[in-house]
């Protein structure tokens, strides 16, 4: 096969992989079924593309042999004659292979994905159904990017699907009452999939990789179908800052590069830009919310000028804290504080963290108090506090990074 | 689909409500049935008498085992429920936001497992 076609069918199932889905899940309504007919389509598309040519509309193509692969086997399974005649009608939908285009294709997935991100079932269950409809990733693969057994994975996803099934949870864009603390709950997920991606790629773990682009693959899908979602428009923004950076965010050793010594040449100015526009177009529908100003605040970070404006940033968690009010946006805001007016005001806000104390196992509060010691030439004090994080951080990256912090105060 | 909307509550903290002595049903519940029943989704349900009057069977080895008290012991017990016809979970869902003891208790919403 050539290069050309093999690439145009690889394209084709990170476009179209989760609109077969959808649309097969609509008219037969049988989510394994429609998975598999997804399946025979890319089958069918690696036989017949080298031969016949891509398709000037491979999307189209690729839902109409799904449709038809639908009815056969529908016949094939001896389904009661009524029901085949169901699956056939439904499946028919008249369209021709050769004459229809994407703009005459129905575009299902934003039911799918609300379904996929029902409440009722748990977060888990939607986690791994989104990447199984929606991405296309197998069930091996999700099983390795959250580091369970196959076997477990399995067995969420039929779980996950029988509970779909039998309580009813229906595929559809839920009503206008219900849609800001479900479109709430399908952010969640793509924002969790994001991270899960990015804690791994220092790693040269690929398939946990993908989950960040996977993750902004499908928020860029929800953007377009939900064109006037701020937060879709947020979120898409912060993980594109977040993962402009990260292959300058440690070094050849895999150790962490703090932003401020990041080269930003390697960062990614394209995916910078796209963010940027879609932050604006967040802003001009004026609502602002969570995932709107972490963005906000990632894109005060990316700026072309070096000296990052950290009054600004303050102010931007001042107004993350109003609407989120968790002591780990106050811990950031404490940070950007101390570096706007300076340490001891820094240290003010984290004794009121502290003394709260639901950080008390995060290693990130002992290491900011530490770096206000520091600056404020307290040398004993901070070598203490940055052997408290050494202690409480998860990672060995973070670990020698704290390390190499302690060695330069003791020195 | 038919649901059951089952709701739970806690009685020992209830006890003190003279609400859940009473024999009357509450205006709360009064508009929440009419509501339901306007909109076509109430088959049916019933209030449940107190735990305390409650006798659980078991028949074990052909022998009838007779206790009082319910079949669980558990911070919330069952003090009534709905059959409702919804479209989908989501309707379900809907319905059982609107159920007074959704404020104070928990509503499980169960499919009927249809023959």
């Amino acid at each position: 096969m050539t290069p050309d076609v093999e690439a145009a069918v690889a394209e084709a199932f990170h476009a179209e992989w989760g609109r077969v889905v959808a649309t097969l899940v609509r008219v037969t309504g049988d989510w394994d079924l429609a998975e598999e007919c997804a399946q025979d389509a890319f089958a069918a598309a690696l036989e017949r593309w080298p031969r016949d040519g891509i398709p000037r509309s491979p999307g189209a193509w690729l839902t109409t042999v799904a449709r038809h692969r639908a009815v056969d086997r529908a016949r094939r399974a001896r389904l009661g004659e009524s029901k085949t005649r169901e699956v056939a009608r439904m499946a028919a939908g008249g369209e021709d292979i050769e004459t229809s285009g994407d703009a005459e294709m129905p575009d299902d997935r934003l039911g799918l994905m609300f379904t996929c991100c029902h409440p009722a079932l748990s977060f888990e269950a939607q986690v791994a159904l989104t990447l199984r409809t929606l991405a296309g990733m197998t069930t091996p693969e999700i099983a390795h990017a959250f580091l369970v057994p196959e076997a477990t994975m399995a067995q969420r996803l039929v779980r996950a699907k029988r509970k779909i099934r039998n309580a009813g949870i229906p595929f559809a864009v839920p009503p206008s009452h219900q849609l800001v603390e479900r479109t709430a709950a399908l952010l969640a997920v793509l924002y969790l999939l994001f991270n899960e991606g990015y804690s791994a790629s220092s790693g040269a773990d690929l398939v946990r990789c993908s989950l960040t682009a996977e993750a902004i693959r499908l928020g860029r899908v929800l953007c377009t179908l939900m064109p006037d979602e701020p937060e879709a428009l947020g979120l898409v923004a912060l993980m594109l800052f977040h993962d402009a950076r990260s292959a300058a965010r440690v070094d050849g050793n895999g150790d962490l590069i703090v932003l401020s010594e990041q080269d930003r040449t390697r960062w990614d100015a394209a995916a910078i830009a796209e963010g940027r526009l879609r932050l604006d177009a967040a802003a001009r529908l004026g609502r602002p919310g969570p995932f709107q100003l972490q963005a906000a605040i990632a894109a005060c970070h990316v700026r072309d000028q070096p000296a990052t404006d950290w009054a600004e940033i303050a102010a931007l968690y001042d107004q993350l804290y109003a609407l989120t009010p968790s002591a780990v946006v106050a811990l950031n805001r404490a940070v950007a504080v101390s570096m706007s007016e300076g340490p001891a005001a820094g240290l003010v806000l984290l004794d009121r963290i502290a003394l709260d104390g639901e950080l008390r196992a995060y290693h990130l509060l002992p290491a900011a108090r530490a770096d206000m010691l520091r600056r404020l030439g307290r040398r004993a004090e901070a070598a203490e506090s940055y052997r408290r994080a050494f202690y409480l951080a998860g990672t060995d990256a973070e670990r020698r990074y704290l390390e190499r912090r302690l060695l330069e105060a003791t020195a | 689909m038919r649901y059951a909307l089952m709701i739970a509550l806690d009685e020992s903290a209830g006890l003190r409500d003279p609400e859940l002595q009473n024999d009357e049903i509450s205006p709360e519940y009064a508009a929440f049935m009419k509501d339901a029943a306007d909109r076509g989704v109430l088959l049916g349900g019933e209030r449940l008498r107190l735990t305390s009057d409650a006798t659980t069977v078991r028949v074990r080895n052909g022998e009838t085992l007779t206790v009082d008290g319910p079949f669980a012991e558990t911070k919330e017990q069952l003090a009534g429920f709905f059959l409702v016809e919804c479209k989908n979970l989501d309707e379900a869902i809907d319905v059982a936001s609107r159920i007074p003891g959704a404020k104070d208790g928990s509503i499980e919403v169960r499919p009927i497992w249809e023959q």
